[in-house]
């Protein structure tokens, strides 16, 4: 286990009422300020195993540690970005980038400053206003990431935050969280189905098997994320680890 | 509605069921159906009168009451039924047979509780009411997102706020649906209630006239009752018309 993991999981086990075993014996290290990648098939509980994390749902065996403590439940230093977006339809983008603070009790005017700047930083100035209803797929998904943002997490928690959105965005998104990440040290887990992305933004990709889900390798691409997207794209080792994670995931498909 | 290939406007549709039924009611057809002329004629003769200020003050008073009742009864345990399985199943079973059962039967039994006068409209309005609210207000809070409320607890949300600030408002086009249907059987209410049993406010009147067949007076009350009814259906489908356009990204 690296020396600085902020996350840690252990022995985590979970089987769901009515008997299905999601997830066994499953042993993580998350390094700090560092991209972590959960891939795996369909079904091999890779979300149910960040929800977990997130405290979002109980598990049956195991404990996780952030910063060496064991959870219980959601905590302030974990922020959540989700599949569906999870916007709420009634609220503007301003109040919903907020909301994480809203709930901690910040005062109206303190909050929404904060909320502006994190819209800006996601590219969305102009949409304040807005109600989600009136953006694109993509645009749903800054908001849910600036909303992460705001509350000012250790760690950001993603569940396939791309998969409802189409390629071009999606590779815009990508390029825009990695510049992000470099300005900041977050520590972002992201949960994804895709190899490609995974090579392309994860320090640390953890291949999961399916029925039960466990951890069945640890890559640490070896990609040099100092350059330009394009140049990444075409590096000899990112184009390895994909064939890499290829070759493992396909005797689960 | 359209007519020739031309979008006629709804009071239209409206003014052509009056003039068939003045057409009907100048045939003389039948005694109970005077012409409508007549039934406006009425209605400006017998709105003013203290006789029906006294009769309407009384009528809206019990389904102010009955309303509010049903209201503050029917939204929290519609949301006990959704969030508490227990409880959802035990009460579910009687609310769905009481949304569909014929109330006004039971009325006639309601007097021997309540006793005759304005309490028993009051329940009267309640019951036709509160079972559509809480349905649909069980309905709604089922339906809410589920991602919401685990976002509202991942952003770390406490008990009450999920409540207030997720799925209250998640749940508020059902809601207010709910409040719409309640509202326009509590009107039935008041009338049936004070027909049946209590002798007093619209109920008298609606009596009195159909006692002494007056006719054009007892189809303008008629008119008078389903405006009412028309008028608060339509000032909360207003207010679901708002909700509507922020819930339609559901």
């Amino acid at each position: 286990m690296p020396d600085d993991a902020i996350v840690e999981v252990e022995g985590i086990g979970k089987t769901y009422p009515g008997g299905v075993e999601a997830l066994r014996n499953v042993n993580l290290a998350f390094p700090r300020g560092k991209l972590s990648t959960l891939l795996g098939p369909s079904g091999c509980g890779k979300t149910t195993l960040l929800k977990i994390i997130a405290g979002l749902i109980p598990h049956n065996a195991g404990e996780v540690r952030v910063n060496g403590k064991k959870i219980q439940g959601p905590g302030p230093e974990r922020a959540f970005v989700f599949q569906d977006f999870a916007l709420m339809p009634w609220a503007t983008v301003l109040r919903n980038v907020a909301f994480g603070l809203e709930l901690r009790g910040v005062p109206r005017a303190q909050r929404e400053a904060t909320a502006r700047r994190y819209i800006a930083e996601a590219g969305l100035s102009g949409f304040e206003a807005s109600h989600p209803n009136q953006l694109s797929g993509g645009m749903r998904q800054r908001v849910g990431l600036a909303r992460a943002l705001a509350v000012d997490a250790d760690i950001i928690l993603m569940d396939e935050p791309f998969s409802s959105v189409d390629e071009q965005t999606r590779r815009k998104f990508q390029e825009d969280l990695l510049d992000l990440l470099r300005h900041r040290r977050k520590t972002v887990i992201f949960v994804t189905h895709s190899i490609e992305e995974a090579a392309y933004l994860s320090d640390q990709i953890a291949l999961l098997s399916p029925r039960p889900g466990t951890v069945s390798r640890i890559i640490r691409p070896n990609v040099d994320r100092g350059r330009s997207a394009d140049e990444i794209r075409r590096d000899r080792n990112y184009l390895d680890t994909v064939d890499e994670i290829w070759q493992i995931l396909k005797q689960y498909v | 509605m359209t007519l020739f290939g031309k979008k006629i406007p709804i009071v239209f549709s409206l003014l052509i069921w009056f003039i068939v039924w003045e057409a009907i009611g100048q045939a003389k057809f039948s005694s109970i159906i005077p012409p409508f002329s007549g039934v406006i004629q009425a209605a400006i003769t017998i709105l003013p009168t203290e006789k029906f200020h006294t009769a309407a003050m009384i009528s809206l008073r019990s389904f102010g009451i009955g309303m509010a009742l049903a209201i503050l009864a029917g939204i929290p345990l519609g949301i006990l039924m959704a969030r508490v399985q227990g409880v959802g199943r035990i009460l579910g079973m009687w609310v769905n047979i009481f949304v569909s059962a014929p109330i006004s039967a039971l009325v006639p039994l309601l007097m021997a509780v309540v006793g005759i006068g304005e309490t028993t409209v009051v329940v009267t309005v309640f019951l036709f009411a509160v079972f559509v609210i809480i349905l649909d207000t069980q309905v709604g809070v089922v339906h809410a997102d589920r991602s919401l409320v685990d976002m509202a607890r991942a952003f770390g949300a406490k008990r009450h706020q999920i409540y207030t600030k997720v799925l209250i408002l998640s749940a508020l086009p059902e809601m207010l649906a709910g409040l719409r249907l309640g509202a326009i059987r509590g009107v039935k209410g008041v009338v049936i209630g004070q027909l049946l049993v209590a002798i007093i406010g619209v109920g008298e009147l609606f009596e009195l006239y159909s006692q002494h067949f007056l006719m054009e007076e007892f189809w303008a009350l008629v008119v008078t009752v389903f405006l009412f009814a028309f008028a608060v259906s339509e000032a909360i489908a207003a207010l679901e018309r708002r909700v509507e356009y922020y819930a339609s990204a559901r």
